[in-house]
């Protein structure tokens, strides 16, 4: 038993520097490498920006307050969509303080005229906090209000929202979405400006 | 419930079972050991540590190699974790780690569990992620599957009293498995989104003026091989949820898939060593039918959605804490891989899934892992249930109990009560401690039965090395981590060496050839008796609490009851 404990003493200590040089610091710096490479774009955060300004990530949400633009999902990052800070808000089915909120953004979502059903992502909060998608079914409800805003036919709006429709892939995988900030983005003209 | 959501669910069954086999070939040539291709590498390895790869172990040196190399490996990740402040790569200026959070994550990544205490964007610099983090992904898992193929070998070999030799197992699993698929299973995330560079942030100003800092690293190198070897420990608080780590529909296929396959072909592996394939297909046709009845339990409970907010007029199922991109499909099936195996990582947060939603991941994690598991602590897990499910049968038959040409005896079975006792004891002793004390219920997110099932939740993820959680839980505190660290700890290896301990006294043993009073382990018979055993035993040890927690939840919740 004694033996067996310090036959293992070395091999254990020596594997552990080798597997971490190799595996910690060798691996993700060649992948750092090759990423920043070939795929530079999403390497570095599939930045957007609008000429030299980056107004964002294309995967990441961001927050909506004004009516002339399309609004995300309520968020549990920090004071709302903190990339520094990811969270849901962990809330659970039968918590009081989840059906207040939700009663809370109902009233604000029926007072800008939305009647019937409400999309469920409409008004509960994602898993990361950030993200940065939402149904069709809640682009399509905002559309009355956003058209408003900006002084512009709801017919436009949503051929916008149309176009800004993601299928899922093949068919089958995924849910259709839009994402917010391109949508928005639109919006503003900002759409000729492609991410590069 | 849609047609698409059933169709992903079938896609990916079908996927997985395509698997198994070639992912079994892979894992042999390791196990075995003679076919594998220049060793320049593994053989340095070799000479600058003093090791002959070719010395057998016995069970007791094996068990005692692997326990050194974890102890030394959780003392180096603690040191790290304390001095990250005065290290480089750390461009957000991170300090050093609390102690006792430095142990629970020390620990955490060492037993292949990586639960989180802490908020990783905002706690562990770029370095800390690489080498002491992503580290231990690898070689967390490698020692997982060294202790399979070792437990494996007692099975497989007639009158021995080696089982392989430790160093050369997690040696061949790392430099020739885990490494090369990571890197081209990374290269393919950041294709898909996944960020993988050296800097810390950027700040942008959002299309309303405001600033958002946006946290990046080296995210894609530890994403792959945290799903890959099942460890689960996020880059972001948000784990798989955030959409650097999983940006997309596909990424996210991908990700599943990469949580089974090692699992899945494990089994294969087993009937290839035992030289009876259909052993190892018996055993992947129980795992496969715990998998789809939870995953479905899972997207029924989920899409039925949250009666409290129907009632308020939302449509449709619970999207509190799911992801657009994923829905509810895609984060049910999510939840139950995840919870399976001992990845623990999550797409969605469990703490917000329906009562029964949310009860199965934590049933799962409670049947011990085994259903695909663990990378290696699946296969072993589950041929732990294997021995009980022959001995029963003996029991109930009167036939004598063997188990691939081994007879099964006193000493086998003893221990193997032992491996599967230390999961309830632990789980249910440590959430009673947690419930009476008031620094356990002062961790609670959530009110009535959800904040029990919340300190239930923790303590199961962590005697079972998943590391999911639900999230609410302040877990960050002395009390919780210590407790939590000794779950891990004994969750880990308090199963690693009875079944090191079985697989020693098996090795030992000659073949019994089947004769007509064997109790054959392939077919439907034996597949059915060890869903049972495997079902009984998970479920009559565990049903109390669940009943306090996730059932009582349910009840409150169709009641509309409010906490």
């Amino acid at each position: 038993m004694g033996n067996d404990l310090r036959s293992a003493i070395r091999p254990s200590l020596v594997m552990l520097v080798l597997f971490t040089i190799l595996t910690g610091l060798a691996y993700p710096a060649l992948l750092t490498g090759i990423a920043q490479l070939v795929f530079p774009a999403q390497a570095n955060g599939s930045l957007v920006r609008n000429g030299n300004t980056v107004v964002g990530s294309e995967l990441i949400g961001q927050t909506f307050a004004t009516p002339k633009y399309f609004r995300g999902r309520p968020s549990a990052a920090g004071k709302g969509y903190d990339a520094t800070a990811s969270s849901g808000s962990n809330l659970g089915p039968a918590a009081k303080v989840l059906v207040d909120r939700v009663v809370g953004d109902l009233k604000t979502v029926r007072a800008a005229g939305l009647s019937g059903p409400v999309p469920a992502d409409m008004v509960t909060a994602s898993a990361s906090g950030l993200d940065p998608d939402i149904s069709p079914a809640t682009a399509y409800a905002q559309v009355a209000r956003v058209a408003t805003a900006r002084g512009m036919a709801e017919g436009v709006v949503k051929a916008m929202v149309d176009a800004a429709v993601v299928a899922p892939l093949a068919g089958v995988l995924g849910e259709p979405r839009v994402n917010v900030l391109m949508l928005n983005r639109q919006l503003d003209g900002g759409g000729a400006q492609t991410a590069p | 419930m849609t047609v698409n959501g059933w169709l992903l669910i079938a896609v990916y069954a079908a996927l997985l079972i395509a698997m198994a086999k070639p992912m079994g070939a892979w894992l042999f040539a390791l196990y075995d050991g003679r076919a594998l291709p220049g060793r320049v590498v593994e053989r340095g390895f070799y000479r600058v540590a003093g090791i002959d790869p070719d010395a057998e172990m016995s069970w007791r040196q094996y068990a005692i190699h692997v326990l050194i190399f974890s102890f030394a490996g959780v003392l180096l990740t603690y040191a790290l974790l304390r001095v990250q402040g005065m290290l480089p790569l750390n461009p957000l200026g991170m300090k050093a780690v609390d102690p006792h959070l430095a142990m629970n994550t020390a620990i955490s990544f060492i037993t292949n569990t990586n639960w989180q205490s802490y908020s990783g964007e905002s706690t562990m610099s770029n370095l800390t992620q690489m080498a002491a983090l992503t580290v231990h992904n690898f070689l967390s898992a490698a020692t997982g599957i060294a202790v399979a193929f070792a437990v494996v070998r007692g099975f497989a070999r007639r009158e021995a009293s080696g089982l392989g030799n430790f160093w050369a197992d997690l040696t061949r699993v790392t430099l020739y498995l885990l490494l090369p698929v990571s890197i081209v299973y990374a290269l393919v995330l950041v294709a898909g989104g996944v960020p993988q560079t050296f800097d810390g942030s950027v700040v942008a100003t959002t299309l309303e003026g405001a600033k958002q800092t946006l946290v990046l690293g080296p995210v894609a190198s530890q994403e792959a091989i945290k799903m890959f070897g099942t460890n689960g420990g996020g880059f972001f608080n948000a784990n798989s949820a955030h959409p650097f780590e999983n940006p997309s529909a596909w990424t996210n296929l991908l990700q599943m898939l990469s949580i089974f396959a090692i699992g899945a072909g494990m089994t294969s592996l087993f009937g290839r060593a035992v030289g009876d394939r259909r052993q190892g297909w018996a055993i992947f046709a129980a795992m496969f039918v715990l998998f789809i009845a939870g995953a479905g339990l899972t997207y029924w409970a989920e899409s039925s959605g949250n009666p409290n907010l129907h009632a308020l007029g939302l449509a449709g199922g619970n999207m509190e804490g799911k992801e657009v991109r994923f829905g509810i499909a895609a984060s049910s099936l999510f939840a139950a891989i995840t919870t399976d195996a001992s990845c623990g990582a999550v797409n969605a947060m469990h703490d917000s899934f329906t009562a029964l939603g949310g009860m199965v991941p934590l049933f799962n994690i409670q049947l011990g892992e085994i259903i695909f598991g663990g990378v290696g602590s699946g296969l072993y897990g589950f041929l732990i249930y294997c021995i009980l499910s022959v001995f029963v049968a003996g029991l109930m038959v009167g036939r004598s109990p063997e188990y691939v040409g081994k007879k099964i005896e006193g000493r086998e079975v003893k221990l193997a009560v032992l491996a599967i006792a230390v999961l309830p004891l632990l789980i249910l002793g440590l959430t009673g401690i947690a419930a009476i004390s008031p620094d356990g219920l002062a961790g609670r997110a959530n009110q009535g039965p959800h904040g029990f099932s919340e300190i239930l939740y923790a303590f199961t993820s962590a005697v079972g090395n998943n590391g999911s959680a639900f999230a609410g839980l302040t877990a960050s505190t002395p009390f919780y981590d210590g407790l939590l660290a000794v779950g891990m700890w004994f969750g880990r290896f308090f199963v690693i060496i009875p079944v090191l301990a079985i697989a020693g006294s098996l090795a030992a043993k000659r073949q019994v050839p089947a004769g007509p009073g064997s109790f054959p382990t392939t077919g439907p018979l034996w597949v059915g008796l060890l869903i049972g055993v495997i079902l009984i035993v998970g479920g009559l040890t565990f049903l109390p609490s669940l009943a306090l927690g996730p059932i009582a939840d349910h009840l409150a919740m169709v009641s509309g009851t409010l906490f």
